[in-house]
């Protein structure tokens, strides 16, 4: 009896619940899982009979029986009772469970047939074998194992050239030399990771409500990068669980790091942050248990383990690692990434933001000397006023209204005082108002400048010549109660019309000149508005004029024909039948202020230009601050929405405070205690001087005393090219979890894994050049009854490939796959209306299908949405990554089949490969038949299958000869055009054709 | 029993049982009749008193105050402060934490008693209190979530986090098939019109989680296309697709001459259910054998492929054709402003249909072996969220009690089960957990939720998670 294989599982899965490690749980205070407790009380070695626990396992009394009968379980069997009985009878051998034991390295076993053995891998799967009375199956075929090879290296088929390399040279240094180019290849980082990503759970989404996209593509590239690298695996550990935290940690490091951002991150609103934040710890503690150490650490949470030695408090204490990292556990940025991350400008925006930094930098400086001068400003601006020559070249005013001959106002207006004489005050009222006749004509197509001194008391209309009463035709200049200025031209009022709005503000009681120019193009951006001689920024509402603005109402000051009474002070209006350049727009007000200064004789005169300076120098300020402000802004949404970030791990300055949660709730927290971050007792301590931190844990994780880290590693790798692990339960090496097939394997590999420097690719070429791997995958009657799971040996394993192999298989095959590697996920066809069918109106809309190239790339690329996963994985068993999961279920449905035959990728990948089997085939039936063949499956058809074959094309050819329609629809499938130089009911046929050969189970299945 | 490797045995094991009968016999995946529920015979403990599920789940959360949970007194304190004591400072969401009043509103909507139970029912469910007598109303429900996420997973799957099999899938698991041409698990989707951009739905509502994926739920879409990829490509008719497949049989079974390989003899059985499903599902899906006075029983949406009536008379042609769980999600119940104009119309959606959906299966006989559920995720408070009106108000989530309904197979008819307080707000008798209403939904199938469970690192997962519940006595016939 072994106690490890025969006698700890059943203890574990039968008994720990209540006799275990979970104090809480513990019934008569007895525990099964300490060997001193045990035989202190219930176990006699040597003495089945004497011992307590064989009778309560072996009665028949439900008071006396255990488990007893409210337990809901079976009693134990009777091969159990007498494994455990005979291990007693031999003295009860204790001994910790295999996987916390320190790793040593086995010597390699004899057997009956070693020279069948090629490495010592086929060692220790004979001796196994030897026990079983099992001989190992004859070496595959040569076209089988090229062609596994190269699924298993690289996730993609081999091409026809290099099978038939192979095949003409059958040294064991060809088979190695193809091995050594497999794992060479940019291909195999790509299929490494796709393998990596489930542990990783990495998505392109949040996971939670909206479900919308994150940005974490550039962690992904990271992975493939390492691997094709091969990036010795525990430094590839330490970088993702704690890059960070390296000294000098490059931004590469730090990207690596994303590992443990790509857990699901809840955005909805009304959640409570740090129920959320508990819940991204938990399950980064579960993800590294899990990826790194096989252990569901997780089940400590609420309540001490009830099977592996794992305290609740050592849970907490396990999770105070990760539990001063500054992201947030529920976030308001619902799209995108949310910090802290890393960003990873490309080239081209490296160029876009040296543009935006170099522009703002001149704005900045700008800003600054505006305001660095401002106590002067006033004094210098008027001595260069004051020396200013007249400014010779002043245009002519077409028509000029002084409006400064007191004799001709009327009441109620009156005459008041402006910057240099006389203007004229309106008091808002609808009496109030001048009219100047036909004396300027007005129209669409005829440029003009306007220009007048205003100081704004209230709204109303400067200057109009409207008809109200006919669709407001004609122009006018507003100042709106926010003394804002607003310019119409209009024919109808709204829907033939421009009108536009000045963001620039005139300032109550204070002179202000206001220029409008036009320069007759019917358009908008054809208005301009001066403020004391600056342009102001203009808001255009209406840019809709296409008919004539003429009017018969005349020019007026102050009012348009029926309202807008304006409330304030005018003079000096000036019309030019011209557009004046801002140099001639600044003349006008330099003139102006020159002669005001020259006048001003009371302290009162010097104060109004004074006034008005300073408006307009902080007018000037203001436009330079605004200008800045939009750059800065528009550098930020660049960078938002086009340079690349990826969330990355960063520690608090100040660490957060630990503690146990009562029943793992967030907001019941155990204060009486504080603890610190530590590793479970069973397993060896973190070293002394190490660091109390993810590196620490991290270093702990992959030193040579980690008895757990390199056997999981390996494992997974094994089960990668095995489709099952030497421990069946990927996941679990803990008490429930299944025993290995061969423990002395295991530990070698392991062993010999450290000591290459965890070397991965030497690891997989280690196994792939086993006699052991080399099996033929081809089954019997013996077989299947001696080791029906096929965790001997006796025979390779021959399994349907995974999601994505399925896939990226079917479009090498056909020819369309797109090698390109990284960047941003992609999104291959999807059937219409799957996201909008769950989440309607709210989350990221409708899928886009990706365009060109896009279509065709590897699945690893696949736009990954949490919570309406891509149907073309899930319907192959690929997991939704809400979680860590290291093993996948192999299901064999209908809706599969549905999905083979009928997916448009598949459709398309069929109609390819037609055209390649006629392109390249030759120019007979039964050499492009099988060409189609070879490429799908590796080998040539045997002659019965090459009959069904042709008799299959034969029917398709009659069938679509007779239906052209038909035949143009199926070649019509997918994105990519048909070849237009093959007939389309021939192509159609082969279509056919190839979807048959593409649906083979051989097709799907490595073998 | 270890899911994943279960998956992976399967076949095999099957192959070796029956090797030499028909190939058929070998067909035993997720649509295939006796091979799949071997794990689960041993979990069967009380005999069935339902065959089947129909779950008509709300999402978005109603409110239990205006359609169910009758409170005459709230009129009289309309607008006052929710007591303290009431509240007894139990957690807001985030939505509401920091409003500074938290004032009391009572239902717009008038009360009636109806049926021989006199079971007070809201003017907004006119067909519903129909119905009253073949019902439970349980007023007591609770649940541990406050948001609709983790609430809505948590009613589906036991657990507030994505990763645990939803309860069609522990169902599809724990019995079986009980038809060999359609999914043992279909899922219905309908969109509200009450608030059309609701709370989204998630696949994992419907996924399996650490069970193997053959028991995930297949949803059947109103399109075209019911089943994803169900209609061949264009210019591929049924002979030719019959041709196809027959190619591919003869194919893989030379292939099996020379592998030996049972997983290939399940893969062409696979095949020929694809392709029956071909027929039975536009067969399942095509109502035009319907007669008008049935249409007319569900109300005039019924003649819209898509809405939540159309989806409850399909519900019952699954429950004719032993699909054996069939979940419908109606959305647009979470109201948090607008209350009234929106429960109006989401009534008016469902009313009528759920009620049809009842009384038809009555006619038919097949309420007595068919467990109806209708509710949703959570409840609503008492006090209004944001402004109140003379018109309108809202209502934040309220997970510490509301109201849900059952009927048929295994449910005492015609009662009133558990009492909250004056207000809605607490439970004071009967409560009744999610976690107690699952296991009592497996009662009535026949399944002790205690043993319908898989191992996964190192837990027993449940349906019903690993505290104490139990099926609800009080509502069981």
């Amino acid at each position: 009896m072994d106690f490890g294989r025969d006698v700890m599982p059943v203890l574990a899965e039968r008994c720990f619940a209540c006799h275990g490690p979970d104090a809480a749980q513990r019934k008569a205070d007895l525990r099964l899982d300490l060997e001193a407790e045990a035989k202190k009380t219930v176990l006699v070695p040597g003495d089945a009979g004497a011992s307590e626990l064989v009778r309560r396992i072996s009665s028949s009394d439900p008071d006396v029986r255990m488990p007893p009968p409210e337990s809901n379980q079976e009693p134990l069997s009777q091969d159990q009772i007498t494994s455990i009985r005979s291990w007693i009878e031999d003295g009860a051998p204790w001994a910790n469970h295999w996987s916390y034991e320190s790793i040593e390295r086995p010597s390699l076993p004899s057997s009956s047939t070693e020279d069948w053995a090629r490495n010592p891998i086929d060692h220790f799967v004979l001796a196994r074998l030897d026990q079983a009375g099992l001989q190992p199956s004859p070496e595959a075929s040569r076209e089988t194992l090229i062609r596994r090879l190269s699924l298993d290296l690289t996730g993609l088929p081999p091409t026809l050239e290099m099978v038939d390399a192979f095949l003409a040279d059958e040294s064991d240094a060809t088979y190695e030399k193809i091995v050594d180019r497999l794992l060479d290849s940019a291909d195999y980082g790509e299929h490494m990771a796709s393998d990596w990503l489930d542990g990783a759970r990495y998505a392109d989404t949040n996971g939670y409500q909206n479900d919308f996209k994150r940005n974490m593509w550039p962690w992904r590239d990271w992975v493939i990068k390492a691997f094709n690298a091969n990036v010795p695996f525990d430094q590839f550990a330490v970088e993702q669980l704690a890059g960070d935290l390296l000294p000098n940690a490059t931004d590469e490091q730090r990207i690596a790091t994303g590992f443990n951002r790509n857990n699901r991150a809840n955005t909805e609103g009304g959640s409570i942050e740090e129920e959320w934040r508990v819940e991204n710890l938990v399950d980064r503690v579960e993800t590294t248990g899990t990826v790194f150490l096989g252990l569901s650490i997780g089940c400590a949470r609420c309540h001490d383990h009830k099977y592996d030695p794992i305290s609740q408090v050592e849970f907490y204490e396990f999770m105070g690692f990760f539990n001063s990292t500054a992201d947030k556990g529920f976030y308001q940025e619902t799209r995108g990434n949310a910090g802290p991350s890393v960003s990873l400008p490309t080239y081209e925006n490296q160029l876009r933001l040296a543009e935006f930094d170099q522009t703002i930098d001149v704005v900045k400086a700008e800003v600054d000397a505006l305001n660095d001068a401002r106590p002067f400003a006033y004094m210098a601006w008027r001595g260069r006023l004051r020396d200013r020559r007249e400014n010779s070249l002043e245009p002519e005013a077409a028509f000029t209204y002084a409006l400064d001959d007191p004799s001709k106002v009327a009441e109620p207006l009156i005459t008041t005082e402006g910057l240099t004489g006389p203007a004229v005050q309106f008091d808002g009222s609808p009496e109030a108002q001048l009219e100047l006749g036909q004396s300027v004509a007005l129209d669409r197509a005829e440029p003009f400048t306007i220009s007048v001194w205003v100081r704004p008391q209230g709204a109303g209309a400067v200057f109009s010549r409207m008809d109200d009463a006919s669709a407001n035709r004609g122009i006018d200049v507003l100042i709106s109660k926010d003394k804002e200025i607003s310019v119409h031209l209009v024919n109808a009022w709204p829907d033939n019309a421009i009108k536009v709005i000045s963001d620039a503000r005139l300032k109550t009681g204070t002179w202000s000149h206001i220029c409008v120019t036009y320069d007759g193009s019917s358009k908008a951006e054809g208005v301009h508005v001066f403020v004391n001689g600056s342009l102001a920024t203009l808001k255009t509402e209406k840019d809709a004029l296409s008919e004539t603005i003429d009017t018969k109402a005349p020019l007026r000051i102050g009012s348009r024909s029926s309202g807008e009474h304006f409330k304030g002070a005018i003079t000096d209006f000036r019309f030019y039948a011209e557009v004046l350049d801002a140099d001639a727009i600044r003349a006008l007000v330099d003139t102006k202020l020159q002669t005001a200064l020259t006048v001003a004789a009371s302290s009162a005169a010097n104060k109004r230009i004074e006034d008005l300076f300073h408006l307009q120098y902080e007018y000037e300020v203001k436009a330079r601050g605004d200008h800045l402000s939009a750059v800065r802004k528009e550098r930020f949404d660049y960078v938002k929405e086009s340079v690349p970030t990826v969330m990355v791990m960063k520690e608090l300055d100040k660490p957060r405070p630990t503690y146990r949660l009562n029943r793992g709730a967030y907001d019941a927290p155990d204060l009486t205690r504080e603890l610190q971050p530590g590793v479970p007792a069973f397993l060896p301590e973190l070293p002394e001087d190490a660091p109390q931190n993810r590196l620490g844990l991290a270093r702990w994780l992959v030193s040579p005393d980690n008895p757990l880290t390199a056997r999981v590693a390996v494992n997974r790798y094994w089960q990668m090219i095995f489709g099952r692990g030497l421990v069946k339960t990927t996941e679990d090496f803990g008490f429930q979890g299944a025993p290995p097939t061969h423990p002395e394997l295991l530990d070698w590999l392991a062993t010999d894994f450290v000591e290459s420097a965890w070397d991965v690719k030497g690891l997989l070429k280690r196994i792939v050049t086993s006699a052991t791997y080399r099996q033929s995958s081809d089954l019997n009657e013996l077989l299947l009854s001696s080791d029906p799971a096929g965790a001997l040996y006796a025979s390779a394993p021959r399994y349907r490939m995974r999601a994505e192999v399925l896939r990226d298989n079917a479009l090498a095959v056909s020819g369309l796959l797109a090698r390109r590697i990284g960047g941003p996920s992609v999104k291959p066809y999807q059937p219409e209306g799957l996201w909008e069918e769950l989440a309607g109106g709210a989350g990221e809309g409708p899928y886009k299908v990706s365009e060109g190239d896009d279509l065709y790339r590897r699945s690893l690329y696949t736009y990954r949405k949490r919570t309406v996963p891509p149907p073309t994985l899930t319907t192959f068993d690929s997991p939704g990554w809400d979680l860590c999961r290291v093993r996948r279920g192999r299901t064999n449905t209908p809706l599969q089949a549905l999905a083979l035959l009928n997916d448009v990728t598949y459709a398309e990948a069929a109609r390819s490969l037609a055209e390649r089997m006629i392109s390249e085939g030759g120019s007979d039936d039964d050499p492009r038949i099988v060409h189609g063949f070879r490429l799908a499956t590796g080998r040539r058809p045997t002659t019965n299958e090459l009959k069904v074959l042709r008799a299959g094309l034969d029917g398709y050819s009659e069938t679509y000869a007779a239906k052209p329609d038909a035949a143009a629809a199926v070649i019509a499938v997918g994105a990519s055009s048909p070849a237009n130089d093959i007939q389309a009911d021939h192509l159609a046929a082969f279509t056919a054709l190839a979807s048959v050969i593409l649906n083979l189970d051989e097709s799907i299945t490595r073998e | 029993m270890d899911p994943l490797h279960f998956t992976q045995q399967m076949n095999r094991r099957d192959f070796l049982q029956q090797s030499g009968c028909a190939l058929g016999a070998v067909a035993a995946s997720m649509l295939g009749a006796s091979g799949t529920s071997q794990a689960a015979t041993s979990q069967v403990s009380s005999p069935a008193r339902a065959k089947r599920v129909i779950y008509m789940f709300q999402s978005g959360a109603p409110t239990q105050i205006e359609l169910f949970d009758y409170k005459p007194n709230l009129r009289d304190i309309e607008m006052s402060e929710l007591p303290d004591d009431v509240r007894m400072g139990q957690r807001l969401t985030g939505m509401t934490a920091n409003q500074n009043k938290f004032p009391v509103v009572a239902s717009k909507f008038d009360f009636a008693q109806h049926g021989e139970s006199g079971t007070w029912i809201s003017e907004l469910l006119p067909h519903t209190a129909g119905i009253v007598d073949d019902m439970s109303l349980v007023r007591s429900v609770h649940t541990d979530a406050i948001n609709h996420d983790p609430a809505i997973t948590f009613c589906q799957t036991g657990s507030q986090l994505a990763g645990r099999p939803s309860m069609g899938a522990w169902v599809a698991y724990g019995l079986g098939t009980a038809n060999r041409d359609l999914p043992t698990f279909m899922v219905l989707l309908s969109r509200g019109t009450g608030r059309a951009a609701g709370q989204p739905l998630y696949d994992r509502l419907w996924g399996s989680g650490v069970l193997s994926s053959r028991y995930q739920g297949v949803k059947l879409r109103s399109g075209e296309e019911p089943v994803l990829y169900l209609a061949n490509p264009a210019g591929c008719d049924t002979n030719t697709r019959r041709q196809m497949l027959d190619q591919i049989r003869d194919l893989n079974l030379q292939k099996f001459e020379a592998a030996h390989d049972p997983e290939i003899l399940t893969r062409i059985e696979q095949y020929e259910l694809a392709f029956r499903m071909q027929t039975t599902v536009p067969d399942l899906t095509d109502i035009s054998d319907e007669p008008e006075h049935i249409l007319d029983l569900y109300g005039p949406d019924v003649r819209t492929p898509g809405t939540y009536a159309r989806n409850c008379l399909l519900a019952r042609r699954m429950a004719e054709r032993d699909v054996r769980f069939i979940q419908l999600y109606h959305m647009g119940w979470d109201h948090h402003d607008n209350l009234p104009d929106h429960l109006t119309k989401q009534c008016s959606d469902t009313d009528q249909p759920s009620a049809a959906l009842v009384t038809d299966l009555k006619q038919r006989g097949l309420l007595d072996d068919t467990l109806i559920i209708w509710g949703g995720e959570f409840g609503r408070t008492v006090y209004s969220q944001g402004k109140v009106t003379d018109t309108t108000y809202g209502r934040d989530h309220h997970p510490r009690c509301f109201s849900m309904w059952l009927a048929g197979g295994g449910i005492r008819p015609g009662q009133v089960y558990g009492t909250t307080d004056d207000f809605s707000y607490n439970v004071v008798e009967n409560p009744v957990h999610i976690n107690d209403l699952n296991a009592t939904i497996l009662h009535c199938l026949g399944l002790d939720h205690e043993r319908l469970s898989v191992k996964y690192q190192g837990l027993d997962v449940r349906l019903t998670g690993v505290e104490e519940h139990s099926p609800v006595q009080g509502i069981l016939a």
